[in-house]
């Protein structure tokens, strides 16, 4: 059994995991739908997608792992640590529910990733802003994929239509966590290493409103409730995600395709 | 040992049997075709320098690219080689030469569209995610998207209306 490693405390690496681990987590859902998409073509998108993340996953989490006076790879950091090292928000590790949670999900996540790499491409951190070239042209796509979705979901049938409603009200109550300022973000935004995720949330209701509007959806109504995964404190469902996604790792060290 | 190549001459030789290490998604495609190579270069301690610039951000092939790169100079005598990769800027398929163009449209996948680099708006409709591209097969242009993402992470797939045909679109980006 390999031990886990901890992670330093500094806010740049906590700020690189926030963003690499929501790459992560939410591509580890996604990858869930290998052979259970209701079509073979989402099958192969919904994959293509995580496919992109873990790539993007991979150049954050390598450079977070470099900070901090730190020394891992993207492995360790991916598969050695404990639950509360993880700092994705609690939206990305919920369960991946039927298609209209994912394509909900797909697309809040997509918005946001889009409008962050956007800013990191002038991160004061040349590798960050190197991935972030790369990244926004991937969650553009996937933006576009996920909100085409939520129109023919939305103003396709019925049943369509209860159920992205259904999971419109079980999600959006995730989002409030997404821009909550805190230390760390105010450390990265003075040593310009990129954006709070804070300031980010009126282009994100703007871009959220265009496809609400273009499915004939309604904005969903904010709650009190807020979530705290990128404080690590996560839900009752990431340990058991974890469970799966670190046993090989974990049982095997090192072990390679 | 063999006859050293003067140092411009082992880069020239270099470039050219770049144009036979394939990408192994898209065998048709050379990593030259594909716009990948930034330079070659001679170290001072006698090592060839590639650069790459990797494609897509999860691409699985680009270990296998980075390892056949090496391999292949080695095996053509140009060794030892070192190869990095560097990320900024972007690759884009706009990087992807007439040739291949040409190339691809042979094998049956349409080329990518120009200009990918330009930042557009979201538009929201259903349907397409880019303007309709010619069908590599009859060349219509009366096509139409099946799925945004096909069977490798660079590929849509499209058919056409006109010959019936299904084929492969290689993403703009």
């Amino acid at each position: 059994m390999q031990d886990s490693i901890k992670v330093s405390t500094d806010p740049s690496v906590r700020y690189l995991l926030r963003l690499g681990d929501t790459c992560l987590v939410h591509a580890q859902r996604l990858g869930e739908w290998c052979g259970h998409a209701p079509i073979i073509e989402e099958d192969i998108a919904l994959t293509n997608i995580a496919l992109d993340l873990i790539g993007q996953a991979r150049g954050i989490l390598t450079r977070a792992g470099q900070l901090g006076g730190q020394q891992f790879d993207e492995d360790q950091l991916a598969f050695l640590r404990e639950e509360r090292d993880y700092l994705n928000p609690t939206l990305v590790e919920l369960p991946r529910g039927d298609f209209a949670v994912t394509t909900v999900r797909n697309l809040m996540v997509a918005a946001l990733l889009e409008l962050l790499w956007t800013r990191l491409q002038a991160s004061s951190d040349t590798e960050v802003a190197a991935v972030a070239g790369k990244a926004v042209k991937e969650a553009r796509y996937h933006h576009r994929h996920a909100a085409d979705w939520l129109v023919r979901l939305g103003d396709g049938t019925a049943e369509s239509r209860r159920r992205i409603e259904a999971a419109l009200d079980r999600l959006w109550p995730y989002s409030r966590e997404l821009f909550q300022p805190d230390a760390i973000d105010d450390a990265a935004l003075a040593s310009d290493l990129g954006p709070r995720w804070a300031e980010l949330r009126d282009p994100w209701l703007a871009a959220m409103r265009d496809a609400l509007d273009a499915a004939g959806l309604g904005m969903p109504a904010e709650t009190a409730f807020l979530s705290s995964g990128r404080m690590g404190i996560h839900s009752e469902h990431m340990g058991h995600m974890l469970a799966e996604m670190q046993y090989l790792q974990r049982s095997y060290p090192g072990g390679a395709w | 040992m063999t006859t050293a190549a003067a140092p411009t001459e082992r880069a020239a030789r270099a470039w050219e049997v770049l144009d036979s290490v394939p990408d192994p998604e898209v065998p048709v495609l050379s990593v030259r075709d594909l716009g990948m190579v930034r330079s070659v270069e001679l170290s001072s301690d006698g090592t060839l320098h590639v650069v790459l610039t990797p494609t897509y951000s999860g691409c699985p092939a680009t270990e296998m690219i980075e390892r056949s790169v090496i391999e292949t100079l080695d095996a053509a005598g140009l060794g030892p080689v070192r190869v990095t990769l560097r990320r900024a800027p972007a690759w884009t398929t706009d990087w992807i030469s007439d040739d291949g163009r040409r190339k691809l449209r042979e094998y049956g996948i349409a080329p990518p569209a120009h200009a990918a680099s330009k930042t557009v708006p979201i538009r929201i409709i259903r349907g397409a995610l880019s303007p309709a591209p010619a069908c590599p097969h009859c060349g219509s242009a009366h096509t139409e998207q099946i799925s945004a993402f096909g069977s490798t992470a660079c590929k849509a797939l499209w058919r056409c209306r006109a010959c019936g045909e299904p084929f492969d679109y290689f993403k703009p980006i």
